[in-house]
Formats: C-alpha cells, structure tokens, sequence
C-alpha cells in the first residue's frame, strides 16, 4: 500500500528529476500526434476496403435480389448479355477461364521464382546477385499491358508453328504470360523471406556436414515458409486479378477449356471489355457489378486463408 | 555518510537516521505477470543511492522481468502486468506524466550487445541528441568520455565513423554501455551483460562499473554469482518469481544466509 505520500530530500537533482516525470514536452506531444496520424492512416485502410465493397454491392446487388437466378449464374456457360430478347447471364465459362489461366500461371510461376530465388538467395554472390535482383525487380515493373503484346504478338504465331493449332490465343499462352509476369513479383518476395533466415541456422546445419541442398531443403525452406507461402498466395492474387494481359493472350472467348490449347475468357476481362459499353444502371451493367462483387469475395476469401494458414504455421 | 549508509547491515525496518537519504529506488509488492504466468511475486526491497546492487539467481528467477518494470518497458510489452508500487527518486513510476522522461534517467544494458545500425560515434551521441544537444564540440567530449569509461575509446577511436554492428561482441557490449551512460543516468540497470563479452573485457567492464559507483545507482543483474560477489554491496537472490533474501553480498557467501536455499545457490549446489 503505502499510500502516505514522503517527504522529498532536498536534493536538488531529485527534485528536478521528479519534476521532469510529469513535464510533458514538446517530443511527448509530437510522439502522441504521431500516434494519432499513423492511427489515421491505418484505419483508413478499413475504411478504403469498406467503401469499395459498399460502391460495388450498391451497383450490383439489385440484380442479385431482383433477377438473378443462382443457379443460371454459377452453374451455366451461357454468356450472352446483349441478346436483346433473353439475354443470359451464366458465368461458369467465365470462371473456368480465370481458373485454368491461373492455375497453368502458378505450375509454371511457382517452381520457376522458387528456384530463382533459392539462386540469387543462397548461390549466387557478389555482383552475379546484386545485377539479378535489379533484373528480377525491373521485371515486376513491366506494364501488364506490354505482356499482352508479347501474348499476341509473339506467343500467338509461335504456339501456332509449334503445337500447328489454328489459334495461339489460349490457356497456354496466357497461362504463360500470366506465370512469367507473377514470377518476378513472387521471386522478390521469396527472396527477402530466404534472406530474412539467419545465417546462423545455416552454419549450424553445415557444420552438421549437411550438403548444401539439404542444409536449404531442411533448414532454409522451412524457416522460410510463411514468406514463401506469402510471395505465392499473391502471385494467386495476382494471377486473379489480372485484367489486361489475359484480356489479349486468352482469345476471349466464352468457352470451358477441353485442353490447353482452347481459348477462354476470365472474369476480369469480361467486365473490363464490356462495361463500356453496358447501359449504366441496366441490367447488364448491374451483372458486371455481380461479378466485381464475387472477385471481391474470392479475393477476400484467398487472402483471410493465407492468414490462417500463416497463422497456423506461426503457432505450430 | 553515504558510505556509512551503504556499509551498515540491511534489515527489514530501515532506521531514521538511515531514512534522511531516501532511497533511490523502492520496490514494495511488486507482482509480475504475463498473462495468467506469474513472473514475480510480492517483491520488496529498496536500493540506495551508489550501490551497486546485485541480483542472482538462476532463468525465470523474475530478474529480467523486474528491470522491465522499473523503467516501464511494460508499457509496449502485451500481456504484461505490473502490481504494486515502484518508486524512483520517491515518485511513483506508475502515476508519471511522461514515462519516457523516467526512462531517460535509467540507462540499460541488455545481455546481448545491440550495437544500433549506425556508426559508433552516433551510437553514442544518439541519447544527448534526443536530449536536444546539436554543438559538434560538446556532443564530441561526450562521446569520447563516454567511450573511454566504458574501456572501448582506445580501441575504436580511429574509427568512430565505421558502422557499430560490425564491432566484435565485446566491443559492442562495451559500446551499449558507452550508450547506457551517454544517458547521463541516474541508475544503470545492467541485465547480464557478460553473456556475450571475454573473460578479459568482463574484468575491465567490472573495473569501470566500480569506478561508475561514484555517481550512479547501478543494479547487476548477474548469472555469475562471483561477479555479484565482486562488484555488489548487496544481493538479492531471486527464486522462481520469489525474493528470497536481500542482504550485504559477503555475508550471503559466508553464510549468513536467512534461507537454505540460497546457501544451495551461492556454493553451487543448486540442480
């Protein structure tokens, strides 16, 4: 307890050194408006995230309550929103598109940055490492829109000497393109996660007289696992969201991929290409909202499990 | 007369006469915990001013936890939960204004050295610049006395611009104390600093900090029991969380010891 308050020793530096415990000076109110801003600044990305849905919900949800027929929506190919008598609104093409394409880009991003990254982080040294890593950055910053050049200009006849199909605009190609331009983004990220192990473990394993592929196979990669997991979840993101790119390398047409070589059409192309033309406030216009509302959800569904899935390494 | 204060026997009713000094730091009740974990219970003891005051015992004895309390660290640690009442100077650190003005007072050092990814010579000047001090000439006798008391001058004067992480162990340690004192503080709460230091620079580190009596309060946290023995005019012995016994350090290595269980501790006897 000792609640009776003592008595002070004349002291002076005491005295003085108590008084300056309850000064508040001018670092202590610029720490607090500090707190303040940056309190400011974190909040608003709730705020950002809530608007947004808010916006694309208000634009889209009077076709989801009014006219939408769920299981036309999900579960048929047809997308046929301008026919003028009974426009049909199903996006299961549209949804094999953007799978197929993403998931072709991730068999071929995923092992690719991976082994890029295990290079630069742990092979490469010296000025080998320092010109790849501006490399891989420079290419993360190319426009998406340059990639799709690439997809038709120059995948497009290719794929078509190579594979003698009638069409190189397919699952392959944007595939490819999609994969090559999430790649640079995923060995960057994988790089900082390989780079943040300690050096320590690996000197550890090595002296262990472990090779140096089982020292990063058994120490490295495992240490490293929430970055990498991080740098692929957004390469998915990524891939998902893409608009541009797969808008030119896909072929855009609306049709469940047999094989490869056939081509699709994605989400995010579909609103991209026609909400210029849609009637604002009109029905289709409403049905492209529907579909900005389930890529919102898809996107917030991948990333909420990214952080579960990280989180339950974290704790394991 | 401050002397005769530290040198007369410790018990648990402290006479007037003693009392005319206030103590420089007093623990009553202090209880630790981190979440549902107690890390210390009912700790009370009180330090004077120019001891150096020793604390022993073995891990998750409460040591590293009670030096977080007495200069708030834990204000950003979660989960972490201080009762009591800790005064410092006679003012209750619980009930300030502005604790960063508490925490300027007591310097630091933590077991491993953290030399601050900047040169050696703003490692040092960091706190007096915090502190509003801009002159080139006084910021340079600050940093050359705190170097030099803290035995590192010698060796990094010719380098006071190269970066302070690529110092050796030792060096950085002694560089963490230079930073500790460039605080001008009034207690310097050391958690085992020897960790990571040579036997060598341990024993010139032991040297400065007696010589650092002279002006400040210091608390020893040590896992050495014989360094507590060397430098501490008192010692408490921490058990699981507990304050076992505080008293003058030689007696609690000649055997006049309250508890078994420090006895078992100091000779070594402990499993």
């Amino acid at each position: 307890m000792g609640t009776s308050t003592q008595a002070l020793s004349g002291r002076a530096t005491d005295t003085q050194a108590a008084a300056d415990f309850d000064r508040r000076n001018l670092d202590w109110y610029v720490d607090k408006l500090i707190a303040v801003i940056v309190f400011v600044c974190g909040i608003s990305a709730i705020l950002f995230v809530l608007g947004i849905f808010f916006f694309v919900t208000k634009e889209g949800i009077g076709f989801v309550f009014e006219k939408m027929d769920f299981r036309e929506f999900f579960l048929t190919p047809y997308w046929s929103p301008s026919d003028a008598e009974d426009p049909e609104y199903g996006i299961l093409a549209l949804m094999a598109g953007t799978a197929s394409v993403t998931g072709l880009a991730m068999l071929v991003a995923v092992p690719f940055s991976l082994g890029a990254a295990i290079f630069i982080a742990e092979f490469a040294s010296g000025k080998t490492r320092e010109a790849l890593k501006v490399l891989v950055e420079l290419l993360a910053a190319i426009p998406s829109v340059v990639w799709g050049f690439i997809g038709l200009v120059i995948m497009n006849p290719l794929l078509i000497k190579w594979f003698d199909i009638p069409v190189g605009l397919c699952v392959l190609n944007a595939g490819i393109i999609l994969g090559l331009m999430a790649a640079p983004i995923m060995t960057s990220i994988a790089e900082d996660a390989l780079k943040a192990v300690p050096d320590r473990y690996r000197e550890a394993a090595e002296a262990m007289g472990a090779t140096r592929w089982q020292v990063i196979y058994k120490v490295v990669l495992p240490a490293a696992k929430n970055g990498l997991l991080g740098g692929v979840l957004l390469g998915v993101g990524r891939g998902f969201g893409e608009t541009m790119a797969v808008l030119m390398a896909t072929g855009h047409a609306v049709n469940i991929p047999g094989s490869i070589f056939d081509s699709v059409r994605a989400l995010t192309a579909t609103i991209a290409a026609e909400l210029g033309e849609a009637v604002v406030g009109g029905e289709h216009y409403q049905v492209l909202f529907t579909i900005g509302i389930f890529l919102f959800l898809v996107t917030f569904i991948i990333n909420l499990s990214a952080d579960l899935i990280v989180r339950g390494i974290r704790k394991g | 007369m401050v002397d005769s204060a530290i040198l007369s026997p410790t018990t648990g009713t402290t006479t007037p006469a003693v009392d005319a000094v206030p103590p420089k730091l007093e623990v009553r009740d202090l209880t630790i915990r981190y979440g549902d974990a107690v890390a210390l219970r009912g700790v009370n003891l009180s330090i004077r001013e120019h001891e150096i005051f020793g604390i022993i015992g073995p891990a998750n004895a409460g040591k590293t936890s009670f030096l977080k309390a007495v200069n708030r660290m834990d204000v950003f640690t979660t989960g972490m939960r201080v009762a009591g009442e800790i005064r410092f100077n006679g003012r209750d650190t619980r009930r300030l204004n502005n604790v960063y003005a508490l925490r300027s007072r007591i310097g630091v050092v933590f077991p491993l050295p953290v030399g601050l990814p900047m040169t050696v010579y703003e490692n040092v000047a960091l706190s007096p610049r915090l502190r509003g001090i801009k002159e080139k000439a006084e910021l340079d006798v600050i940093v050359q006395r705190c170097l030099t008391r803290a035995a590192l001058w010698d060796e990094v004067k010719d380098r006071l611009h190269a970066l302070g992480s690529l110092l050796s162990g030792g060096q950085q340690q002694r560089l963490t104390i230079a930073r500790a004192l460039s605080q001008e503080p009034d207690l310097l709460m050391l958690d085992e600093f020897s960790i990571a230091v040579d036997p060598v620079t341990t024993m010139r580190i032991e040297d400065v900090l007696k010589e650092l009596r002279k002006e400040v309060t210091i608390i020893l946290v040590t896992n050495l029991v014989q360094q507590a023995r060397r430098l501490a005019d008192r010692t408490a012995f921490f058990l699981g969380g507990e304050c076992v016994e505080i008293g003058v350090t030689e007696d609690l290595f000649t055997g006049e010891v309250k508890d078994q269980r420090t006895r078992d501790y100091v000779e070594g006897r402990f499993g």
